[in-house]
């Protein structure tokens, strides 16, 4: 093969679906791929898993699936996500079931597993990332460990002939590495010889690529500086990757967005922090000396990528329960607006000292004016038109989360003038904590279903 | 002069790290960008959100400029009380950032 094109059909848990099918149908794709997974998703599909064992993985899967499958099958596009999330095996039968409905016979669905090493850890002595404990020490709050494996297990499933196939928690970038080297045969680390550099570089078309309409013009548009064309039919990217790894993004002609290098910029430094030193469990990827060309109209070239030796240990993430939080929130408008939002927040930090509500933390802020700055905000002396007074705080049980809400709403009779549209929540923390393991410790598994 | 007048920014996370991309619109002002919006000069303007370090990265030949603060999301955003709690709108919060004139101001 020449080029592998690969199309990016979700770059978030939540992400629009009729992008990803408007790829699948028109996209001349190899390879559609979609990433659903943030830092904390896993743990919170852990716990649907725990009280639903068929559950644990993204809600829209089935949705996203019925709308690429038969396009997909038709055009012999390959698909691979993380939507597995807690639960590969349980999404790929799901996946496997959808596609029989569909009248789709023989269509081979992997299920990659070996993320979850919650076993491997549970009171294990080892360092957490930016704290002084361990992870011993938060006991059995620890709900779930998942370990960020690499492209390998992927290629291992598409050499084995699969359509589909449903991850748990892979790296980002590995779901669009794997088909590169699938493909072109690249060297990886079991290998004797590895070619870091073209790892890296697919790496960085996987980077690219991840965060699907963000590279296209999505979370760019700013009115009247950087305007984007239909930005309400926004198209997910497509890269076009060379067997040296080069790589070309660009997206569906007639769908909304724009591909500049202004908006490629912006993604492929997105979330790397060092430039010079991207990780992930396939290589540590170089973006420092990066070059974006415009080639044509929606077309941008990435070149000057190099990549050296991988990790040695795989960054595993820890959710624990990690106590409450409750939040209330109430709109003041018109003359003296903010006089009366301000008051509205004193009251109700006096009835939570004088009720003796135990929280380690608090927040009392108006939206509108200091709820993002705070302090250090640009002094401002112009009067809102409306404002929305919101006070939050942490405990340790969802009782007393639930009275910090109950505070706001009780404003209703008992607070300033002209409060209204209160909302109050309660929820669970599940903090996310990060360690690693030596990757030796870490046996990743394919099981293929057919349908 | 705003900062928004000559870049464009994009803010992301990774735990208790804000991560901020900023991007001149004219490569011509870049040397300019380089001297102002150093990594003291982002730490001030966010001085009651970022508890920890600003470390800043070059990238000349893309005319971008990336900031890291440590210790920036009151714990991240799992455990945040921030309404927005990735952090997202401290790239348009940076871009209020003022800058002195200067003369590359005149060509527009």
């Amino acid at each position: 093969m020449e080029t592998v094109r690969i199309g990016s059909g979700a770059g978030f848990a939540d992400d629009r679906i009729e992008p990803a099918a408007e790829l699948a149908e028109r996209g001349r794709l190899d390879y559609l791929v979609f990433e659903c997974l943030a830092e904390r998703t896993v743990a919170l599909a852990q716990l649907a898993k725990l009280r639903d064992p068929d559950a644990g993985y993204n809600e829209w899967l089935a949705d996203r699936m019925a709308a690429v499958l038969p396009a997909c099958v038709r055009h012999g596009t390959t698909i691979i996500t993380n939507m597995g999330a807690a639960h590969p095996l349980a999404a790929a039968r799901t996946v496997a079931r959808l596609a029989r409905d569909l009248g789709i016979r023989g269509l081979k669905v992997a299920a990659v597993t070996g993320d979850d090493v919650l076993a491997l850890v549970e009171g294990r002595d080892l360092p957490l990332q930016h704290r002084e404990d361990t992870l011993a020490s938060l006991g059995a709050t620890v709900v779930s460990a998942n370990a960020y494996l690499g492209c390998e297990p992927i290629v291992a499933a598409l050499r084995e002939g699969a359509d589909v196939v449903i991850t748990g928690r892979v790296a980002d970038p590995s779901l669009f590495l794997a088909p590169l080297v699938h493909e072109f045969g690249w060297s990886t680390p079991g290998m004797s010889t590895v070619d870091w550099h073209r790892l890296g570089k697919g790496t960085a078309a996987g980077h690219l690529l991840e965060c699907a309409g963000q590279v296209t013009g999505g979370y760019f548009a700013d009115p009247g500086l950087n305007d984007v064309p239909d930005l309400a039919r926004l198209g997910f990217p497509i890269a076009e990757v060379a067997g040296d790894g080069s790589c070309t993004i660009t997206k569906l002609p007639g769908s909304g967005g724009r591909v500049t290098v202004r908006t490629v910029t912006e993604q492929l430094l997105y979330e790397v922090h060092d430039p010079a030193a991207y990780q992930t469990p396939d290589v540590v990827a170089d973006f420092s000396g990066a070059r974006l060309e415009q080639t044509g109209p929606d077309e941008v070239a990435l070149s000057g990528i190099t990549g050296r030796e991988r990790p040695r240990t795989l960054k595993v993430s820890v959710g624990y329960r990690d106590g409450f939080v409750g939040e209330g929130e109430i709109s003041y408008t018109g003359p003296n607006a903010s006089a009366r939002a301000r008051l509205a927040l004193d009251v109700v930090a006096e009835r939570l000292r004088l009720t003796g509500l135990p929280a380690t933390g608090t927040r009392f802020e108006l939206l509108g004016i200091d709820s993002v700055h705070r302090g250090a905000g640009p002094a401002r002396a112009v009067e809102p038109v409306e404002v929305r007074a919101r006070v939050a705080g942490r405990t340790d049980t969802l009782a007393r989360a639930r009275r910090i809400g109950h505070e706001v709403s009780s404003l209703w009779l008992n607070g300033p003038a002209g409060g209204g549209g209160v909302r109050r929540t309660a929820h669970e923390i599940i903090g996310i904590v990060s360690t690693f393991l030596p990757r030796e410790e870490i046996a990743a598994e394919i099981t293929m279903l057919e349908s | 002069m705003k900062l928004h007048d000559l870049a464009h920014a994009r803010a992301g996370d990774k735990g208790d790290i804000s991560d901020l991309s900023v991007i001149a619109y004219r490569p011509g002002d870049y040397p300019f960008l380089c001297e102002h919006l150093t990594a003291e000069r982002v730490r001030r303007h966010f001085a009651d959100i970022v508890r920890g370090r600003v470390d800043r990265y070059e990238l000349p030949q893309l005319y971008a400029l990336k900031f890291v603060l440590h210790d920036a999301l009151d714990g991240g955003v799992t455990r945040t009380l921030n309404l927005d709690a990735h952090g997202k709108t401290l790239s348009s919060a940076l871009l209020e950032i003022d800058l002195p004139e200067h003369p590359e101001d005149d060509r527009r």
